[in-house]
């Protein structure tokens, strides 16, 4: 469905993709985990077929964006970071008139509006103001309008970004769906739940580079261990303290408000540290995730 | 699954076309606000400077450009300095919204449209627009028995939208260009104003001094004017008709080059 090879985008002096390799089959749900700024909307940009490549080779759906941007776009659908809904028109209308922009006619474009807001829970709500709505609703009613051309491909600039857990869980549900009825999904987020919940193969994008790319699980395992444990003291003392406890795990992360004890038994490495008379305000013992992963690959964490 | 590109080339006319319905509805929810700056203001400004303050200019026709009243002479010109208002009006604000505020065109975008086919189906709707306005205003002047023929009054109609689609092509550009909406004041005082009224609208450009004449003859909207004002007096001149036209044909056609180009490269940052 995709296919980026040595993929670069530069704007001015500043090169923000430099040079990824990407390949996307049809059916599946790839991520671009990575934190704002490391070139993931530059690259799905380019993939919608809006940004042209700075450098490298693209084609989607087997076509070159250079040359057959408009045949490209009529099979894919976007669901922008930011919204770009009409808030002049009514729902139903948002969808209706994109739609034409898709050759749609008239009577199936009345139709298939009226299913997807059915399928984005909106259907009460046809004849609302999109500036009536609330922001869970906005993008519910964008990832309806994406879906307004029947893609085979469509592309998610961070589809939860600044929504309340229900309304992600909703979107996820959504989300699932299209992908069980055959809808290949790009997206990029920077919650690695997201990424976890969502995709089958994601790659993890720093500073306009891939530097890790595999199943969540398989990045997980390859870049992590097993469970990690948590230890809170007080401010300004993590520093101090990792030493005492280096020798208790694989490997151990000192952040500025907690100590990260990588190791395949958590509990273990938890009742060593009580052994050892120190006493963490706060602990926990849970099992690795990507933002371990991400940790591990930049030396930072995701969502600063 | 295997990828069957099936790459059917679509075409320019129906990409256009495609954004008719949006720009109906667009026209559905401003076309009763326009209703005042479209017909009633100019409507005020015929009966303000062309009869009113008209009546106490008298001078013979051979110094009003051959025209038998002020107000025969000054409609013409009223007529195509608000073909310009409207036109510019149309690309102003609106274009600098939809990429900044609403962003729609970010979401058309996303769609097979490309930022040239926006551009012209907005031109277009824009010249509609001009269409309108100045159609209705023509009539509106026609009792006032200031056009010699309905021939001429077709004629100059046509030439308003000439006129509007050479300044809204060439403002599109600029809007497209622009960071922010401060530019269209300066725009606006330093440009349309001046324009609007020292273009031969509502004096003779032969009243200027020499210089200042020739700068008149360079502008756009002197062009337009004259054009209108020949026509609807049934003056025109072969020659002279041909300059203006092949001027204002230029001026839209690098114009809408212009805005195309423009709006390509905001969009593909």
């Amino acid at each position: 469905m995709v296919l980026a090879r040595g993929l670069r985008k530069r704007y001015g002096d500043v090169e923000a993709v430099r040079g990824i390799d990407v390949s996307v089959r049809a059916g599946e749900a790839f991520g671009f985990l990575g934190p704002n700024g490391a070139g993931k909307s530059s690259t799905m940009r380019m993939i919608a077929a809006v940004s042209p490549p700075s450098g490298g080779e693209l084609r989607i759906l087997g076509m070159d964006p250079a040359t057959q941007g408009p045949e490209i776009r009529s099979r894919i659908g976007v669901c922008p970071q930011e919204d770009t809904l009409d808030n002049e028109l009514n729902v139903r209308d948002n969808l209706v008139v994109y739609g034409r922009y898709f050759g749609i006619p008239r009577r199936e474009v009345a139709e298939r509006a009226d299913e997807l807001l059915s399928f984005v829970h909106l259907g009460d709500k046809a004849k609302s103001k999109v500036e009536d709505l609330s922001g869970g609703m906005k993008r519910r009613l964008t990832i309806a309008r994406s879906l307004v051309n029947r893609p085979d491909l469509l592309l998610l600039d961070e589809p939860t970004t600044g929504l309340d857990p229900q309304a992600r869980h909703l979107l996820w549900d959504r989300l699932f769906r299209l992908k069980q009825q055959g809808v290949t999904l790009v997206l990029t987020t920077h919650y690695m739940d997201e990424a976890e919940q969502l995709c089958d193969r994601l790659v993890v994008m720093d500073g306009g580079r891939i530097v890790a790319e595999g199943a969540p699980l398989d990045l997980i395992r390859t870049h992590s261990t097993r469970e990690v444990a948590e230890l809170r003291f007080g401010v300004g003392e993590h520093e101090a303290l990792a030493a005492r406890v280096e020798d208790l795990a694989e490997r151990v992360e000192v952040l500025p408000d907690r100590l990260l004890l990588y190791t395949d038994d958590g509990e273990t490495a938890m009742a060593r540290v009580h052994e050892r008379g120190l006493n963490p305000r706060a602990f926990l013992v849970r099992r690795s995730t990507l933002e371990d992963v991400f940790l591990r690959l930049t030396g930072r964490t995701l969502v600063e | 699954m295997s990828v069957v590109s099936t790459p059917t080339r679509i075409g320019r006319l129906d990409l256009i076309g495609r954004q008719l319905d949006y720009w109906v509805t667009v026209y559905k929810r401003t076309w009763r606000g326009s209703v005042v700056s479209s017909f009633v203001l100019p409507f005020l400004y015929v009966v303000a400077m062309g009869v009113l303050l008209g009546g106490f200019v008298e001078q013979p026709p051979e110094r009003l450009e051959g025209a038998a009243t002020y107000l025969a002479f000054v409609a013409p010109g009223l007529v195509a300095a608000h073909a310009m208002q409207t036109a510019t009006g149309e690309v102003m604000w609106p274009v600098m919204g939809m990429i900044k505020w609403s962003r729609t065109y970010f979401g058309m975008i996303a769609t097979p449209l490309r930022p040239s086919d926006i551009v012209a189906a907005q031109l277009l709707f824009t010249a509609f627009r001009v269409a309108t306005a100045c159609g209705v205003f023509l009539l509106i002047l026609a009792p006032f028995g200031v056009f010699e023929s309905w021939t001429g009054l077709f004629l100059a109609w046509l030439v308003q939208i000439l006129l509007g689609l050479a300044f809204a092509t060439v403002f599109f550009g600029i809007s497209a260009s622009m960071r922010n909406e401060t530019g269209y004041s300066v725009l606006y005082r330093l440009v349309v104003i001046p324009l609007f009224l020292f273009s031969g609208a509502f004096f003779p450009i032969a009243n200027l001094s020499p210089v200042l004449e020739w700068l008149a003859r360079l502008t756009p909207l002197w062009h337009g004017v004259d054009l209108t004002r020949t026509l609807l007096l049934d003056r025109v001149d072969g020659p002279m008709a041909l300059v203006h036209l092949t001027y204002l044909v230029s001026m839209t056609v690098v114009g809408w080059w212009f805005a195309a180009s423009r709006l390509t490269k905001r969009l593909a940052h």
